[in-house]
């Protein structure tokens, strides 16, 4: 029923090149990125110029700027490979930032119509989030749907959501064990709605095509939990479970909502997962450890920001997980140094 | 493409259909070709005397008010009359291991490539996958064909729990309450979210029983519909009521509950006038069940669901009373059909449920 006003000014779209050549991407992108003002940030283990295609607002960022405004701290935090767009979000003043991976294009619904991704995360993140009880039709605030009966009336204005998670066809977001166990597999079932992810419930949230609102959440998503040698392919990476559960627990903390669903992008088929298995083994035996540690986490009061959240998850993963892998050790510092960036560069305003 | 799928199995000397009716039973003709071949527990409401006509070549037993007086006894004060609610009863004399309960006003929906969709077949697939309660999957029901666990997915928890409910969905007339209904009586569900998915742990959600299927076996003696309808101060809570307390057990014995898939094709709205005063009281009291049961904990000591009912009657007296009398009243009714249960189900059955 909501009809929702984007305001392209309050938008900022990163893109983290992993790829020199940008111009397919973009330009199938163009139909939906082409009014936003957009980022991009190549990867800084990325050699020689990006060629990106004439007519977008953009802002290009290298390794030479992320050295410049980071300094020496880029010793502890890596921006390499899917990490560079976290420079993106340091740099962006927006309230709302939309990402997709550079190997996505848009998706086409089941009556075979183009989708609009980033409408549809800007959708999911100016509408309210549920996270307190569970709607059985899913998303109440969406055209012909609403609440269902046995729903609390004082639950019905919802809380503002803080990230909204996508989708993918074609090549899902699975690890490279699933993976390579069914080669075939393709995701081929457009499921045509968005939920809230109920309060305390944790998910994996994939990087892979996201929007949040970094006025709320964003310091929470940092390039903190990285497996050696990861950043070029999905299968290899966890940054992003990590900081998905850092995001969950300061949302669930500050009473904001995550939602997960539509839209979905298209995603191309890229590496080989077999081959992705002997690196990623590392992370998934993480993952054990990872897991019930969020969900039993639970922040004081005193913490009423994002960054206070950030500070109280990152010395409870030193004290907690830090005997378990000195990963858990030095993603704790990660996350402590990521804030005080976050803090200097926005005061250098 | 993905391996050959097996074909579901039937299951027609493992379920019982559970249909609630005080009109006809009509809507069995469309549904014929999908349950034929099981057995029917008819619960005749309201007047007794009403002979209700079942559909020729249907293998039934059907119960009315007199018949629920006779078996239960005093007992029987526990099932509600003039409400659907009364549908509890053919759970409880159900000898099966699975139970699909649908409306006599819902029919044969059609998916979006026109196909008829035989609901039963898919509450049966729900069943009998496995739950991932205590992790979200983002791409819904992991063990669906064409999907899978995503990144990120911990692999100690892969194996799942145990399914103790599918909980259907409904196209057309959707289960709104008055107020929603008074406001938007033209709303029609016509989206088809082609989605199974398991309601996380410490979730709870409005259940309806409309197009219900759940494990018996498994939990049962939960599956309690209330106090509704005659001489009762609410209405259209039943479901409601029973769902949350089927979730809160469901997560103390680590057991899945899952929504979505299949639809029914839901043809009556019913009055929204007449629906507001059954729910009236309701849409007040409900701001302090949800709480309540968000934050009860059941002990370590009730293993068995019989056992984490009567923790739960004892809980409603204590806590819900002080809204109103009802609420005694309530808890009470939920101590006598546990009584009735365990009379009509011997304890062969609470054993093997305790051994899990």
């Amino acid at each position: 029923m909501s009809q929702v006003i984007i305001k392209d000014d309050e938008v900022d779209i990163v893109i983290g090149a992993l790829q020199s050549d940008l111009t397919s991407f973009m330009e199938e992108w163009r139909p939906f990125f082409s009014r936003f003002h957009l980022i991009i940030v190549q990867d800084p283990d990325l050699k020689g110029d990006l060629k990106i295609p004439e007519g977008f607002n953009l802002n290009l960022y290298t390794k030479s700027d992320i050295d410049r405004v980071v300094g020496p701290v880029s010793n502890s935090i890596s921006f390499s490979g899917y990490s560079c767009r976290h420079f993106g979000y340091l740099m962006s003043r927006k309230k709302y930032i939309i990402t997709v991976d550079d190997d996505c294009t848009p998706a086409r619904d089941t009556n075979n119509k183009i989708t609009d991704a980033v409408s549809q995360h800007i959708i999911n993140l100016t509408t309210p989030a549920t996270p307190f009880f569970f709607n059985t039709l899913y998303d109440p605030y969406v055209d012909g749907s609403d609440f269902v009966r046995g729903y609390p009336f004082s639950l019905r204005t919802g809380v503002e959501c803080g990230l909204s998670c996508g989708l993918w066809l074609n090549l899902a977001d699975l690890d490279a064990p699933t993976q390579a166990l069914k080669p075939e597999l393709r995701n081929s079932r457009y499921v045509d709605m968005v939920l809230t992810v109920p309060a305390r419930t944790m998910l994996p949230v994939s990087g892979i095509n996201i929007g949040f609102n970094s006025e709320l959440v964003g310091p929470a998503l940092m390039p903190a939990f990285r497996l050696a040698k990861e950043g070029k392919l999905r299968w290899e990476t966890v940054e992003d479970i990590w900081s998905g559960m850092c995001v969950k627990v300061v949302c669930d903390h500050l009473k904001i909502g995550v939602k997960s669903g539509v839209p979905y992008v298209w995603r191309q088929e890229r590496g080989n997962a077999v081959e992705s298995l002997k690196k990623e083994w590392e992370g998934v035996k993480l993952m054990e450890d990872v897991v019930p540690f969020f969900q039993g986490l639970r922040l004081s009061e005193g913490a009423v920001t994002a960054e206070d959240c950030v500070g109280e998850i990152a010395s409870k993963v030193k004290e907690v997980l830090g005997g378990n892998d000195p990963m858990f050790a030095r993603a704790a510092e990660t996350m402590v140094e990521w804030i005080k960036l976050w803090k200097r560069v926005r005061a250098a305003e | 493409m993905a391996a050959a799928q097996k074909p579901t199995p039937l299951l027609k000397d493992e379920l019982d259909i559970v249909i609630p009716t005080i009109r006809n039973l009509d809507f069995l003709e469309m549904w014929r070709p999908f349950f034929e071949q099981y057995h029917l527990i008819i619960v005749q409401d309201g007047d007794p005397s009403k002979v209700i006509k079942v559909p020729e070549g249907f293998d039934y037993e059907l119960y009315n008010r007199n018949d629920i007086n006779r078996i239960l006894g005093p007992k029987a004060s526990c099932i509600s009359f003039k409400d659907s609610a009364c549908r509890c009863f053919g759970y409880m004399v159900s000898k099966k291991k699975y139970i699909y309960t649908i409306d006599d006003d819902c029919f044969v929906a059609k998916d979006p490539s026109g196909n008829d969709i035989n609901a039963l077949e898919q509450h049966i697939k729900n069943l009998l996958s496995p739950s991932t309660p205590l992790f979200f999957n983002t791409l819904y029901d992991p063990y669906r064909d064409g999907a899978d666990f995503v990144r990120g997915y911990p692999f100690s928890l892969r194996e799942g729990v145990p399914t103790a409910v599918s909980h259907g969905l409904w196209l057309n007339i959707p289960d709104y309450d008055a107020p929603t209904q008074l406001v938007k009586p033209r709303e029609r569900n016509t989206r088809y979210v082609d989605a199974v998915l398991t309601i996380p742990k410490g979730t709870i959600f409005p259940m309806c029983g409309m197009n219900l299927g759940f494990n018996r076996d498994l939990i049962g003696p939960a599956m309690y519909f209330g106090l509704m309808g005659d001489g009762q101060p609410i209405g259209r809570y039943d479901d409601m009521w029973a769902g949350w307390c089927t979730k809160v057990i469901c997560d103390h014995l680590n057991l899945g509950v899952k929504t979505g898939l299949p639809y029914i094709w839901h043809s009556k709205a019913s009055n929204p006038f007449v629906n507001l005063k059954k729910e009236y009281k309701g849409i007040y009291w409900q701001e302090d069940i949800i709480p309540f049961f968000q934050n009860l904990t059941i002990p370590k000591e009730c293993t068995t669901v019989q056992q984490c009912y009567l923790e739960l009657a004892k809980l409603v007296k204590e806590k819900l009373s002080t809204i109103d009398p009802y609420f005694t009243k309530l808890a009470d009714a939920m101590v006598t059909w546990i009584e009735a249960w365990d009379e009509l189900n011997p304890s062969a059955d609470v054993a093997k449920v305790a051994a899990k």
